[in-house]
């Protein structure tokens, strides 16, 4: 549980003037849900893309999973899942072809791809419906679903970017029991959201204003700290500081 | 590495036969096409009307109007009286050409100095010098059957002769023409939309976050579009030779080499488009107005590019679909081979290979 597969030195990325992460230092450990908070624009979704490999830091340090993000992206790619902020799913495809298809650019294939996918789409619920088209599912499944495809190849760490966004409270909270359960199975999960009860999900959180690390600690530990009633209460106090307008 | 290509491939082909509106404009547009340009615009003559004002009214000029009506070009002719009348059967839209046979054909055709005049109706200029052309070369043959093949005492006769498309088919010029400009429909647009699609939708960003190579990403993308090019050429080239009866003198490994290149040439472009567009409606525009337009107008397809201002010359030179046209027009309708088409083909080779270059550079695996 104490390895780390996530740490960042000093991590910055530069557009022109505009600093958008500005010298993040954090680590993550194996099997943590850690959650990445900030208003819009803060620098979040710049982060996870860094870390992803889409896009290349202006300055600093990381590894994931071990492999430097500079010299060994290839690496990196196999055992990380993504999930983007937009809706990243096929809508002119099937639920079963999009399962199929994203198993398969994972190098899935045959028997194993045909068994991870149905056991998918039973865990889902989706059996029945497997064979419609994704436009027609309500925004919850569609997420729950995208959540699933992005780990079907069992990556060791999951980058979710505002999975939850316009999604209803229900849903929300089925996708954050999916979320465990995928923790459970060993895999980190790296979350941003800007949902404070969210927040308080997760194992550790860190909280990003105007593109610096402001704090990171377990949610309680932030309370405590910061003398707050609750995480909003922690976040607000921070937020405020933050200049940047969306 | 192929199994993950495979289920690229794959699911790219799903977008493209899912999107059946697309695939019903691609299909039908080109027979569409075709037929308009084969049956309606159509500059052949069949069975025209015309006027015969004979002064002569001898055996020998008998003979003559009798050469007209017998050919498929023209009609019965409609007599005429006197030269005023041409006025009135132009004005009328009776006839669009008249020919005025002179007083004693016969001893005119002796003494060399028979006067036979073709009067027409220019109002339709192609039309006129269409007509013009057929009845010089009726009345080129008469004279020449009567003076035993010496044209007679005035010697020098013009005639004229259409070689490769000899009764002017304007179906013969257009097929090829059609299929370039599919050919870059297909190739160019529908690549540049699938890929700023991606884009656009944020898919992207997952293939990229996969562990799937760029060139991986771009190849499962082009490949479908390519085949989906091949197919859409050889259902025109069908058409063509099945309802038109277009001819293919040349080879067909030489149709499909040229083709695959062309194809490359257009399949980069769009490359290049979608490099630069981050929504499928600015793919849309740019492959409308820097390819699409261009390629009708410029490449010869409709209008000649020897009758262009030097500028549009120049720049018709740089499309490939110029060139594309001419080597079409080489194979299928004068039957020649690479010995008179490697200009063409080298240039279009050249296009190719430095457009695929620039787009796969231009092709970020990272966004930023």
């Amino acid at each position: 549980m104490n390895d780390t597969v996530i740490s960042t030195q000093g991590l910055t990325k530069k557009f022109g003037d505009f600093t958008a992460t500005d010298h993040i230092t954090f680590d993550v450990a194996q099997g943590e849900v850690f959650g990445f908070l900030g208003a819009n624009g803060a620098g979040k979704t710049t982060a996870i893309k860094m870390l992803c490999g889409l896009l290349t830091p202006t300055s600093g340090e990381a590894t994931i999973a071990g492999f430097d993000i500079y010299e060994e992206a290839e690496s990196i790619k196999k055992v990380i899942g993504y999930m983007s902020q937009r809706f990243s799913l096929y809508q002119d495809l099937t639920i079963r072809e999009n399962v199929h298809f994203y198993g398969g650019i994972y190098g899935l294939s045959g028997a194993d791809l045909k068994d991870k996918a149905n056991a998918l789409l039973a865990r889902l619920g989706l059996k029945d419906e497997a064979d419609k088209l994704v436009s027609g599912l309500p925004l919850g499944w569609k997420q729950k679903l995208a959540f699933s495809v992005s780990i079907l190849h069992e990556p060791r760490i999951v980058f979710l970017d505002e999975p939850t966004s316009g999604v209803d409270p229900v849903a929300r909270r089925q996708f954050w029991e999916m979320i465990y359960e995928a923790a459970e199975r060993g895999i980190t999960v790296f979350v941003t959201t800007h949902y404070m009860d969210e927040a308080e999900y997760c194992d550790r959180i860190s909280i990003m204003v105007d593109g610096v690390m402001e704090a990171c600690a377990a949610p309680s530990e932030l309370v405590r700290q910061y003398d707050a009633k609750n995480v909003d209460d922690v976040f607000y106090q921070l937020a405020r500081k933050g200049k940047r307008k969306e | 590495m192929i199994r993950t290509f495979i289920a690229l491939v794959q699911k790219e082909f799903l977008h493209i036969l899912r999107d059946k509106r697309t695939l019903i404009v691609l299909f039908g547009m080109p027979v569409a096409q075709v037929i308009l340009f084969g049956y309606a615009i159509n500059t052949e003559i069949n069975h025209a009307r015309m006027g015969v004002l004979d002064r002569s009214r001898n055996d020998q000029s008998v003979e003559l109007i009798q050469r007209f009506s017998v050919s498929d070009y023209f009609h019965e002719p409609l007599y005429l009286d006197h030269l005023d009348q041409i006025e009135d059967v132009f004005r009328s839209g009776q006839v669009k050409m008249v020919v005025v046979i002179g007083p004693e054909l016969g001893k005119g055709l002796i003494r060399g100095s028979a006067s036979i005049q073709i009067v027409t109706d220019a109002s339709d200029p192609n039309m006129a010098s269409v007509m013009t052309q057929y009845a010089q070369g009726i009345i080129g043959k008469w004279l020449k059957d009567k003076t035993n093949g010496t044209y007679g005492p005035q010697g020098i006769i013009t005639t004229s002769r259409m070689h490769y498309n000899p009764e002017m088919r304007s179906v013969n010029l257009f097929v090829p023409g059609v299929i370039t400009v599919i050919l870059m429909l297909v190739s160019a647009m529908l690549t540049s939309i699938a890929i700023s699609r991606e884009k656009e939708l944020g898919t992207m960003e997952i293939l990229l976050v996969s562990p799937l190579r760029p060139g991986t990403i771009i190849l499962g993308k082009v490949i479908p579009y390519l085949v989906l090019s091949l197919v859409n050429a050889i259902f025109i080239f069908l058409i063509g030779q099945w309802i038109f009866h277009v001819p293919m003198q040349g080879s067909y490994g030489m149709l499909i080499l040229s083709g695959l290149i062309f194809i490359s040439a257009a399949l980069s472009l769009g490359l290049l488009i979608s490099s630069i567009a981050r929504t499928q409606q600015l793919a849309l525009m740019l492959s409308l107005f820097a390819l699409m337009m261009p390629t009708i107008l410029l490449s010869g397809f409709i209008f000649p590019v020897s009758s262009m201002p030097i500028p549009l010359q120049v720049l018709a030179n740089i499309m490939p679909a110029k060139h594309f046209i001419v080597i079409l027009r080489g194979i299928m309708l004068k039957g020649v081979g690479m010995e008179f088409l490697w200009k063409e083909v080298l240039i279009l080779t050249g296009m190719s290979v430095i457009l695929l270059f620039i787009s796969v550079r231009k092709f970020k695996i990272r966004l930023q």
